[in-house]
Protein backbone atom coordinates (compact mmCIF):
# COMPACT_ATOMS: atom_id res chain seq x y z
CA UNK A 1 0.00 0.00 0.00
CA UNK A 2 1.46 3.31 -0.85
CA UNK A 3 2.41 5.61 2.17
CA UNK A 4 -0.25 7.97 3.01
CA UNK A 5 0.56 11.91 2.67
CA UNK A 6 -1.34 14.63 3.48
CA UNK A 7 -1.25 18.07 1.87
CA UNK A 8 1.47 20.17 2.86
CA UNK A 9 0.32 23.84 3.60
CA UNK A 10 2.73 26.17 4.61
CA UNK A 11 1.51 27.50 8.22
CA UNK A 12 2.98 30.32 9.71
CA UNK A 13 1.93 29.85 13.42
CA UNK A 14 -0.29 26.84 14.63
CA UNK A 15 -1.04 23.10 13.92
CA UNK A 16 -0.30 21.61 10.38
CA UNK A 17 -3.29 22.51 8.02
CA UNK A 18 -4.59 19.08 8.09
CA UNK A 19 -3.93 16.35 10.30
CA UNK A 20 -4.81 12.41 10.89
CA UNK A 21 -5.75 11.90 14.72
CA UNK A 22 -3.41 9.76 16.11
CA UNK A 23 -3.36 9.45 20.23
CA UNK A 24 -0.04 7.31 21.28
CA UNK A 25 -1.37 4.23 23.46
CA UNK A 26 -1.07 5.62 26.94
CA UNK A 27 -2.26 8.79 26.13
CA UNK A 28 -3.99 10.56 28.52
CA UNK A 29 -5.59 13.61 29.46
CA UNK A 30 -8.72 15.68 27.32
CA UNK A 31 -8.65 18.28 24.49
CA UNK A 32 -9.56 21.20 25.20
CA UNK A 33 -13.16 22.97 24.49
CA UNK A 34 -11.71 26.27 22.36
CA UNK A 35 -14.34 28.71 22.27
CA UNK A 36 -11.95 31.59 20.69
CA UNK A 37 -11.99 31.47 16.66
CA UNK A 38 -8.25 32.17 16.16
CA UNK A 39 -7.52 29.28 18.89
CA UNK A 40 -9.65 27.51 17.57
CA UNK A 41 -7.82 28.27 14.02
CA UNK A 42 -4.34 27.49 14.97
CA UNK A 43 -5.13 24.82 17.08
CA UNK A 44 -7.88 22.72 16.22
CA UNK A 45 -7.89 20.48 12.98
CA UNK A 46 -11.42 18.59 12.00
CA UNK A 47 -12.12 14.89 11.79
CA UNK A 48 -12.88 15.40 8.51
CA UNK A 49 -10.74 15.62 5.66
CA UNK A 50 -11.32 17.68 2.37
CA UNK A 51 -11.89 15.76 -0.72
CA UNK A 52 -15.27 14.36 0.34
CA UNK A 53 -17.89 14.03 -2.60
CA UNK A 54 -20.64 16.17 -0.19
CA UNK A 55 -22.34 18.53 -2.94
CA UNK A 56 -20.27 22.46 -2.82
CA UNK A 57 -22.22 24.21 0.07
CA UNK A 58 -23.58 21.33 2.10
CA UNK A 59 -23.93 21.98 5.98
CA UNK A 60 -23.10 18.27 6.79
CA UNK A 61 -19.41 18.46 6.92
CA UNK A 62 -19.91 21.91 8.46
CA UNK A 63 -21.95 19.68 11.53
CA UNK A 64 -19.38 17.36 11.89
CA UNK A 65 -16.44 19.19 11.31
CA UNK A 66 -17.71 21.35 14.30
CA UNK A 67 -18.99 18.72 16.12
CA UNK A 68 -14.97 17.32 16.35
CA UNK A 69 -13.65 20.28 17.48
CA UNK A 70 -15.43 19.76 20.76
CA UNK A 71 -14.13 15.84 20.91
CA UNK A 72 -12.27 15.43 24.11
CA UNK A 73 -9.96 12.68 22.94
CA UNK A 74 -9.92 9.03 21.27
CA UNK A 75 -13.52 8.92 19.56
CA UNK A 76 -14.69 6.33 17.60
CA UNK A 77 -17.06 7.88 14.77
CA UNK A 78 -20.31 5.42 13.48
CA UNK A 79 -22.00 6.58 10.70
CA UNK A 80 -25.60 5.56 9.44
CA UNK A 81 -26.03 5.02 5.25
CA UNK A 82 -26.56 8.36 3.76
CA UNK A 83 -24.73 11.23 2.30
CA UNK A 84 -22.76 11.67 5.04
CA UNK A 85 -21.76 8.00 4.70
CA UNK A 86 -21.62 7.36 0.87
CA UNK A 87 -19.73 10.91 0.01
CA UNK A 88 -16.79 10.75 2.74
CA UNK A 89 -15.81 7.34 1.74
CA UNK A 90 -16.26 6.56 -1.61
CA UNK A 91 -13.67 3.28 -2.06
CA UNK A 92 -11.15 3.57 -1.73
CA UNK A 93 -10.75 6.97 -0.62
CA UNK A 94 -11.87 7.77 3.46
CA UNK A 95 -12.51 11.58 4.23
CA UNK A 96 -12.23 10.32 8.31
CA UNK A 97 -8.73 11.09 10.38
CA UNK A 98 -10.27 9.16 12.70
CA UNK A 99 -11.46 5.59 13.43
CA UNK A 100 -15.00 5.08 11.38
CA UNK A 101 -17.56 2.17 10.49
CA UNK A 102 -20.46 1.92 8.67
CA UNK A 103 -22.28 -1.10 8.70
CA UNK A 104 -26.45 -0.76 7.88
CA UNK A 105 -29.08 1.97 7.25
CA UNK A 106 -31.27 1.11 10.34
CA UNK A 107 -28.51 0.02 12.21
CA UNK A 108 -25.72 2.94 13.39
CA UNK A 109 -26.89 3.32 16.72
CA UNK A 110 -26.87 -1.00 17.13
CA UNK A 111 -23.19 -0.71 15.52
CA UNK A 112 -22.75 2.43 18.30
CA UNK A 113 -23.84 0.12 20.98
CA UNK A 114 -21.27 -2.61 19.73
CA UNK A 115 -18.22 -0.75 19.59
CA UNK A 116 -18.71 0.71 22.45
CA UNK A 117 -19.44 -2.82 24.57
CA UNK A 118 -16.15 -3.97 22.97
CA UNK A 119 -14.54 -0.95 24.46
CA UNK A 120 -15.99 -1.41 27.63
CA UNK A 121 -14.70 -5.25 27.77
CA UNK A 122 -11.33 -4.03 26.63
CA UNK A 123 -10.78 -1.92 29.32
CA UNK A 124 -12.37 -4.39 31.76
CA UNK A 125 -9.42 -6.91 30.51
CA UNK A 126 -6.64 -4.04 30.74
CA UNK A 127 -6.49 -3.76 26.93
CA UNK A 128 -7.64 -0.97 26.29
CA UNK A 129 -4.49 1.50 26.10
CA UNK A 130 -6.25 4.72 26.81
CA UNK A 131 -8.76 5.82 30.13
CA UNK A 132 -11.77 6.12 27.71
CA UNK A 133 -12.66 6.12 23.95
CA UNK A 134 -15.60 8.07 22.45
CA UNK A 135 -18.14 6.72 20.53
CA UNK A 136 -20.05 9.54 18.23
CA UNK A 137 -22.90 8.22 16.01
CA UNK A 138 -23.78 10.16 12.89
CA UNK A 139 -27.00 9.54 11.29
CA UNK A 140 -29.48 11.33 8.72
CA UNK A 141 -32.99 11.73 9.29
CA UNK A 142 -34.14 9.12 6.77
CA UNK A 143 -31.58 6.88 9.21
CA UNK A 144 -32.65 8.05 12.28
CA UNK A 145 -36.49 9.65 12.83
CA UNK A 146 -37.60 6.45 10.42
CA UNK A 147 -35.70 3.37 9.34
CA UNK A 148 -33.07 3.19 12.47
CA UNK A 149 -35.22 4.36 14.98
CA UNK A 150 -35.84 0.87 16.73
CA UNK A 151 -32.06 0.48 16.72
CA UNK A 152 -32.13 3.82 18.30
CA UNK A 153 -34.85 3.48 21.03
CA UNK A 154 -33.61 0.29 22.14
CA UNK A 155 -29.45 1.55 22.38
CA UNK A 156 -31.11 4.39 24.14
CA UNK A 157 -32.79 1.97 27.11
CA UNK A 158 -29.86 -0.18 27.24
CA UNK A 159 -28.10 3.09 27.97
CA UNK A 160 -25.08 2.34 25.47
CA UNK A 161 -22.61 5.48 26.57
CA UNK A 162 -22.07 6.97 23.26
CA UNK A 163 -22.99 10.29 21.43
CA UNK A 164 -26.02 10.16 18.70
CA UNK A 165 -25.92 13.15 16.35
CA UNK A 166 -28.99 13.67 13.72
CA UNK A 167 -28.15 15.67 10.96
CA UNK A 168 -31.54 16.37 9.64
CA UNK A 169 -31.59 17.59 6.02
CA UNK A 170 -35.57 16.92 6.13
CA UNK A 171 -35.76 13.89 3.36
CA UNK A 172 -33.93 11.06 1.98
CA UNK A 173 -31.36 12.63 0.09
CA UNK A 174 -28.79 10.43 -0.97
CA UNK A 175 -31.66 8.72 -3.12
CA UNK A 176 -32.96 11.70 -4.69
CA UNK A 177 -35.00 13.64 -2.47
CA UNK A 178 -37.80 11.55 -1.07
CA UNK A 179 -40.07 12.59 2.19
CA UNK A 180 -38.90 11.60 5.76
CA UNK A 181 -40.35 11.14 8.92
CA UNK A 182 -38.08 14.67 9.31
CA UNK A 183 -39.53 16.43 6.82
CA UNK A 184 -41.63 19.48 7.36
CA UNK A 185 -45.42 20.16 6.13
CA UNK A 186 -46.03 21.42 2.75
CA UNK A 187 -42.36 20.63 1.71
CA UNK A 188 -41.92 19.61 -1.87
CA UNK A 189 -40.07 15.87 -2.05
CA UNK A 190 -40.14 13.41 -5.46
CA UNK A 191 -42.44 11.76 -2.72
CA UNK A 192 -44.59 14.56 -1.59
CA UNK A 193 -44.96 16.71 -4.93
CA UNK A 194 -46.36 19.67 -5.52
CA UNK A 195 -49.30 19.53 -7.91
CA UNK A 196 -53.07 20.08 -8.44
CA UNK A 197 -53.33 16.81 -6.13
CA UNK A 198 -50.84 17.90 -2.68
CA UNK A 199 -49.20 20.76 -2.12
CA UNK A 200 -46.05 19.25 -1.03
CA UNK A 201 -46.02 16.73 2.59
CA UNK A 202 -49.29 16.44 4.21
CA UNK A 203 -48.03 15.66 7.35
CA UNK A 204 -46.36 16.84 10.19
CA UNK A 205 -42.37 16.77 11.00
CA UNK A 206 -42.11 13.84 13.68
CA UNK A 207 -40.96 15.64 17.27
CA UNK A 208 -37.80 13.21 17.67
CA UNK A 209 -35.92 15.17 20.05
CA UNK A 210 -39.11 15.26 22.27
CA UNK A 211 -39.05 11.43 21.80
CA UNK A 212 -35.61 11.43 22.66
CA UNK A 213 -36.05 13.35 25.42
CA UNK A 214 -38.99 10.96 26.89
CA UNK A 215 -36.28 8.04 27.28
CA UNK A 216 -35.19 10.25 30.21
CA UNK A 217 -31.58 9.81 28.67
CA UNK A 218 -29.17 11.55 30.23
CA UNK A 219 -28.68 14.80 27.40
CA UNK A 220 -30.83 15.88 24.61
CA UNK A 221 -30.61 18.87 22.61
CA UNK A 222 -31.10 20.91 18.90
CA UNK A 223 -28.23 22.36 17.32
CA UNK A 224 -27.95 23.79 13.72
CA UNK A 225 -24.29 24.38 12.07
CA UNK A 226 -25.11 28.12 11.97
CA UNK A 227 -25.02 28.98 15.95
CA UNK A 228 -21.46 26.80 16.35
CA UNK A 229 -20.11 27.53 20.03
CA UNK A 230 -24.18 26.86 20.77
CA UNK A 231 -23.04 23.28 18.71
CA UNK A 232 -19.33 22.72 20.06
CA UNK A 233 -20.71 23.43 23.59
CA UNK A 234 -23.32 20.44 23.24
CA UNK A 235 -21.38 17.93 21.73
CA UNK A 236 -18.92 18.22 24.28
CA UNK A 237 -22.08 18.10 26.92
CA UNK A 238 -23.19 15.42 24.86
CA UNK A 239 -19.97 13.19 24.84
CA UNK A 240 -18.79 13.86 28.48
CA UNK A 241 -22.59 12.57 29.92
CA UNK A 242 -22.28 8.83 30.94
CA UNK A 243 -25.32 6.85 28.85
CA UNK A 244 -26.83 8.11 25.93
CA UNK A 245 -26.99 11.71 24.56
CA UNK A 246 -28.73 13.09 21.55
CA UNK A 247 -28.50 15.71 19.24
CA UNK A 248 -30.61 16.87 16.55
CA UNK A 249 -28.80 19.25 14.04
CA UNK A 250 -30.54 20.64 11.61
CA UNK A 251 -28.57 20.27 8.07
CA UNK A 252 -29.73 22.69 4.68
CA UNK A 253 -29.18 20.48 1.83
CA UNK A 254 -29.02 22.60 -1.26
CA UNK A 255 -30.07 19.83 -3.18
CA UNK A 256 -33.28 18.74 -1.69
CA UNK A 257 -34.30 22.11 -0.41
CA UNK A 258 -33.45 23.99 -3.84
CA UNK A 259 -31.07 26.85 -2.48
CA UNK A 260 -27.78 28.70 -3.37
CA UNK A 261 -25.45 26.78 -2.69
CA UNK A 262 -23.99 29.55 -0.29
CA UNK A 263 -26.88 29.79 1.83
CA UNK A 264 -26.83 26.88 3.98
CA UNK A 265 -25.83 29.01 6.65
CA UNK A 266 -28.13 31.32 6.57
CA UNK A 267 -30.82 29.04 6.16
CA UNK A 268 -29.91 27.80 9.51
CA UNK A 269 -29.60 30.94 11.12
CA UNK A 270 -33.43 32.00 9.41
CA UNK A 271 -34.64 28.55 10.34
CA UNK A 272 -34.05 29.56 14.29
CA UNK A 273 -34.62 33.29 14.21
CA UNK A 274 -38.14 32.39 12.73
CA UNK A 275 -38.84 29.43 15.24
CA UNK A 276 -38.89 26.56 12.62
CA UNK A 277 -35.61 25.41 14.94
CA UNK A 278 -35.40 26.21 18.46
CA UNK A 279 -32.81 25.57 19.93
CA UNK A 280 -33.00 24.43 23.55
CA UNK A 281 -31.23 21.33 26.06
CA UNK A 282 -32.82 19.17 28.32
CA UNK A 283 -31.42 17.12 31.24
CA UNK A 284 -33.33 15.15 33.72
CA UNK A 285 -32.24 17.88 36.19
CA UNK A 286 -32.72 20.62 34.71
CA UNK A 287 -35.59 20.08 31.74
CA UNK A 288 -35.96 22.04 29.00
CA UNK A 289 -33.65 24.84 28.60
CA UNK A 290 -33.16 27.32 25.82
CA UNK A 291 -30.26 28.16 24.25
CA UNK A 292 -28.33 31.07 22.10
CA UNK A 293 -30.26 32.54 19.83
CA UNK A 294 -33.99 30.86 20.72
CA UNK A 295 -33.25 32.25 24.33
CA UNK A 296 -32.72 35.61 22.97
CA UNK A 297 -36.00 35.67 21.28
CA UNK A 298 -38.05 34.38 24.41
CA UNK A 299 -36.43 37.02 26.11
CA UNK A 300 -37.21 39.46 23.30
CA UNK A 301 -40.07 38.46 21.04
CA UNK A 302 -39.84 41.37 18.67
CA UNK A 303 -36.87 39.75 17.28
CA UNK A 304 -39.17 36.65 16.47
CA UNK A 305 -39.23 36.09 12.56
CA UNK A 306 -42.13 35.34 10.16
CA UNK A 307 -41.84 32.17 8.76
CA UNK A 308 -42.05 33.91 5.29
CA UNK A 309 -38.60 34.55 6.09
CA UNK A 310 -37.02 30.64 6.51
CA UNK A 311 -39.66 29.87 2.85
CA UNK A 312 -38.38 32.88 0.71
CA UNK A 313 -34.88 31.28 -0.09
CA UNK A 314 -36.13 27.30 -0.40
CA UNK A 315 -36.88 26.16 -3.95
CA UNK A 316 -39.08 23.34 -2.23
CA UNK A 317 -41.80 25.94 -0.22
CA UNK A 318 -41.60 27.86 -3.46
CA UNK A 319 -45.91 26.89 -3.83
CA UNK A 320 -46.11 28.84 -0.49
CA UNK A 321 -45.02 32.38 -1.61
CA UNK A 322 -47.86 32.31 -4.42
CA UNK A 323 -51.09 34.68 -3.63
CA UNK A 324 -53.21 31.58 -4.15
CA UNK A 325 -51.95 29.54 -1.34
CA UNK A 326 -51.82 32.53 1.57
CA UNK A 327 -53.87 29.88 3.62
CA UNK A 328 -51.08 27.53 3.44
CA UNK A 329 -47.94 29.48 4.63
CA UNK A 330 -50.79 30.48 7.20
CA UNK A 331 -51.40 27.06 8.17
CA UNK A 332 -47.63 26.71 8.14
CA UNK A 333 -46.84 29.88 10.58
CA UNK A 334 -50.00 28.38 13.02
CA UNK A 335 -47.98 25.03 12.83
CA UNK A 336 -44.69 26.60 13.96
CA UNK A 337 -46.29 29.13 16.67
CA UNK A 338 -47.45 25.92 18.45
CA UNK A 339 -44.16 24.30 18.48
CA UNK A 340 -42.82 27.35 19.46
CA UNK A 341 -45.19 28.39 22.27
CA UNK A 342 -45.27 24.74 23.62
CA UNK A 343 -41.52 24.93 24.05
CA UNK A 344 -41.91 28.17 25.95
CA UNK A 345 -44.23 26.53 28.55
CA UNK A 346 -42.05 23.37 29.04
CA UNK A 347 -38.61 25.28 29.12
CA UNK A 348 -37.44 26.30 32.93
CA UNK A 349 -35.47 29.64 31.70
CA UNK A 350 -38.72 31.41 29.78
CA UNK A 351 -39.02 34.56 31.09
CA UNK A 352 -42.38 35.18 33.04
CA UNK B 1 -5.12 1.40 -8.18
CA UNK B 2 -4.62 -1.05 -5.71
CA UNK B 3 -3.07 -3.94 -6.17
CA UNK B 4 -6.02 -6.90 -6.57
CA UNK B 5 -6.25 -9.21 -3.13
CA UNK B 6 -7.79 -12.63 -2.67
CA UNK B 7 -10.39 -13.13 -1.06
CA UNK B 8 -8.68 -14.62 1.54
CA UNK B 9 -5.93 -12.02 1.76
CA UNK B 10 -8.90 -9.12 2.32
CA UNK B 11 -9.86 -8.10 6.07
CA UNK B 12 -13.49 -8.62 6.42
CA UNK B 13 -15.64 -6.10 5.34
CA UNK B 14 -14.62 -3.40 3.09
CA UNK B 15 -12.01 -0.65 4.40
CA UNK B 16 -11.10 2.52 2.37
CA UNK B 17 -7.95 3.31 2.80
CA UNK B 18 -6.27 6.17 0.69
CA UNK B 19 -6.73 9.83 1.82
CA UNK B 20 -9.50 11.52 0.07
CA UNK B 21 -6.90 14.38 0.21
CA UNK B 22 -5.54 12.44 -3.04
CA UNK B 23 -8.55 13.22 -4.55
CA UNK B 24 -9.04 17.02 -5.45
CA UNK B 25 -12.16 18.72 -5.61
CA UNK B 26 -11.08 22.16 -6.82
CA UNK B 27 -12.26 21.35 -10.31
CA UNK B 28 -15.78 21.47 -9.89
CA UNK B 29 -15.48 25.57 -8.87
CA UNK B 30 -17.26 27.79 -11.18
CA UNK B 31 -16.72 30.20 -9.14
CA UNK B 32 -13.48 31.06 -6.80
CA UNK B 33 -13.34 33.16 -3.58
CA UNK B 34 -10.65 35.72 -3.66
CA UNK B 35 -9.75 37.43 -0.12
CA UNK B 36 -9.06 40.91 0.22
CA UNK B 37 -5.96 41.06 2.86
CA UNK B 38 -6.81 44.80 3.36
CA UNK B 39 -10.76 44.47 4.57
CA UNK B 40 -10.32 40.97 6.39
CA UNK B 41 -10.91 41.34 9.91
CA UNK B 42 -9.70 38.04 10.95
CA UNK B 43 -12.53 36.97 12.80
CA UNK B 44 -12.73 33.39 11.21
CA UNK B 45 -15.67 32.49 10.22
CA UNK B 46 -14.81 31.31 7.24
CA UNK B 47 -12.41 29.46 8.01
CA UNK B 48 -15.27 27.72 10.83
CA UNK B 49 -17.69 27.38 8.03
CA UNK B 50 -16.24 26.14 4.98
CA UNK B 51 -17.85 23.13 4.35
CA UNK B 52 -14.70 21.50 2.61
CA UNK B 53 -11.57 22.18 4.98
CA UNK B 54 -10.71 25.08 1.71
CA UNK B 55 -9.80 27.64 3.65
CA UNK B 56 -6.53 27.67 5.60
CA UNK B 57 -5.81 29.77 8.87
CA UNK B 58 -1.81 30.15 8.29
CA UNK B 59 -0.83 32.36 11.60
CA UNK B 60 -0.93 35.31 9.89
CA UNK B 61 -3.89 35.51 6.87
CA UNK B 62 -6.84 33.72 5.32
CA UNK B 63 -5.81 31.37 2.35
CA UNK B 64 -7.97 29.35 0.11
CA UNK B 65 -6.93 25.72 -1.23
CA UNK B 66 -7.70 26.03 -4.46
CA UNK B 67 -7.28 22.24 -4.50
CA UNK B 68 -10.31 21.36 -2.55
CA UNK B 69 -12.83 24.77 -3.00
CA UNK B 70 -16.12 23.83 -4.67
CA UNK B 71 -16.86 27.27 -5.02
CA UNK B 72 -20.02 27.37 -2.96
CA UNK B 73 -19.65 30.89 -2.05
CA UNK B 74 -20.69 30.24 1.69
CA UNK B 75 -17.10 31.93 2.83
CA UNK B 76 -18.18 34.90 0.86
CA UNK B 77 -21.39 35.18 2.23
CA UNK B 78 -20.73 34.91 5.50
CA UNK B 79 -18.07 37.07 5.91
CA UNK B 80 -19.27 39.89 7.71
CA UNK B 81 -17.12 42.87 6.10
CA UNK B 82 -17.53 41.12 2.68
CA UNK B 83 -13.48 40.61 2.36
CA UNK B 84 -14.10 37.93 -0.03
CA UNK B 85 -15.71 38.08 -3.74
CA UNK B 86 -16.69 35.69 -6.13
CA UNK B 87 -14.71 35.83 -9.29
CA UNK B 88 -14.73 33.84 -12.52
CA UNK B 89 -12.58 31.14 -12.40
CA UNK B 90 -9.74 31.76 -15.38
CA UNK B 91 -10.56 29.83 -18.88
CA UNK B 92 -7.25 29.24 -19.42
C1 LIG C 1 -32.18 -1.08 4.23
C2 LIG C 1 -31.87 -0.07 3.21
N1 LIG C 1 -32.86 0.53 2.53
C3 LIG C 1 -32.61 1.48 1.63
C4 LIG C 1 -31.32 1.86 1.37
C5 LIG C 1 -31.03 2.92 0.33
N2 LIG C 1 -30.63 4.19 0.92
C6 LIG C 1 -29.32 4.53 1.04
S1 LIG C 1 -29.10 6.06 1.65
C7 LIG C 1 -30.77 6.31 1.73
C8 LIG C 1 -31.31 7.63 2.17
C9 LIG C 1 -30.70 8.18 3.41
O1 LIG C 1 -31.47 9.22 3.89
P1 LIG C 1 -31.08 9.97 5.22
O2 LIG C 1 -30.90 9.01 6.33
O3 LIG C 1 -32.05 11.07 5.43
O4 LIG C 1 -29.62 10.55 4.88
P2 LIG C 1 -29.27 11.63 3.75
O5 LIG C 1 -28.85 10.88 2.53
O6 LIG C 1 -30.45 12.48 3.52
O7 LIG C 1 -28.13 12.41 4.33
C10 LIG C 1 -31.47 5.19 1.28
C11 LIG C 1 -32.93 5.10 1.19
C12 LIG C 1 -30.29 1.23 2.11
N3 LIG C 1 -28.99 1.57 1.94
N4 LIG C 1 -30.58 0.27 3.01
S1 LIG D 1 -27.82 16.07 -1.43
FE1 LIG D 1 -27.95 17.57 0.21
S2 LIG D 1 -27.25 16.55 2.08
FE2 LIG D 1 -26.59 15.31 0.30
S3 LIG D 1 -24.51 16.03 -0.13
FE3 LIG D 1 -25.89 17.22 -1.43
S4 LIG D 1 -26.35 19.08 -0.24
FE4 LIG D 1 -25.48 17.57 1.18
S1 LIG E 1 -16.23 28.87 -1.74
FE1 LIG E 1 -17.04 27.25 -0.37
S2 LIG E 1 -15.55 25.56 -0.56
FE2 LIG E 1 -14.55 27.42 -1.35
S3 LIG E 1 -13.46 28.25 0.39
FE3 LIG E 1 -15.45 29.29 0.33
S4 LIG E 1 -16.74 28.07 1.70
FE4 LIG E 1 -14.94 26.81 1.22
S1 LIG F 1 -14.91 35.82 7.26
FE1 LIG F 1 -14.04 37.60 6.17
S2 LIG F 1 -13.23 38.90 7.79
FE2 LIG F 1 -13.59 36.91 8.71
S3 LIG F 1 -11.61 35.88 8.51
FE3 LIG F 1 -12.80 35.30 6.73
S4 LIG F 1 -12.23 36.78 5.13
FE4 LIG F 1 -11.55 37.61 7.10
MG1 LIG G 1 -31.74 13.05 5.01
Amino acid sequence: MPKQTLPQVPIKKGEPAYKLWIFEPGWKGELPLILNPRQLAEQKRPALLPGHRLCAGCAAPIIVKLASFAFRGPTIVVNATGCLEVATTIFPYTSWAVPWIHNAFENAASTGSGVEAAIKALKKTGRLPYDHVDVVIFGGDGGTFDIGFQALSGAAERGHDFLYILYDNEAYMNTGIQRSGGTPPFAWTTTSPVGKVIPGKQQAKKPIADIMVAHRIPYVATATPAHWLDLMKKVRKGIEVDGPAFIHALSPCDRGWRHGTELAIEIARRAVDTCYFPLWEWTPETGYMLTDRSLAIARNPSLKQPIEKFVEVQGRFKHLLKPENRELLKKFQEYVDMVWEDLLKRAVNTPK
Amino acid sequence: MAELRGYKELPIGAIPFRLSTDYKTGDWRALRPVVDHNKCVKCMLCWIYCPDMAVIWDGEKILINYDYCKGCGLCAHECPVKAITMEPEPTE
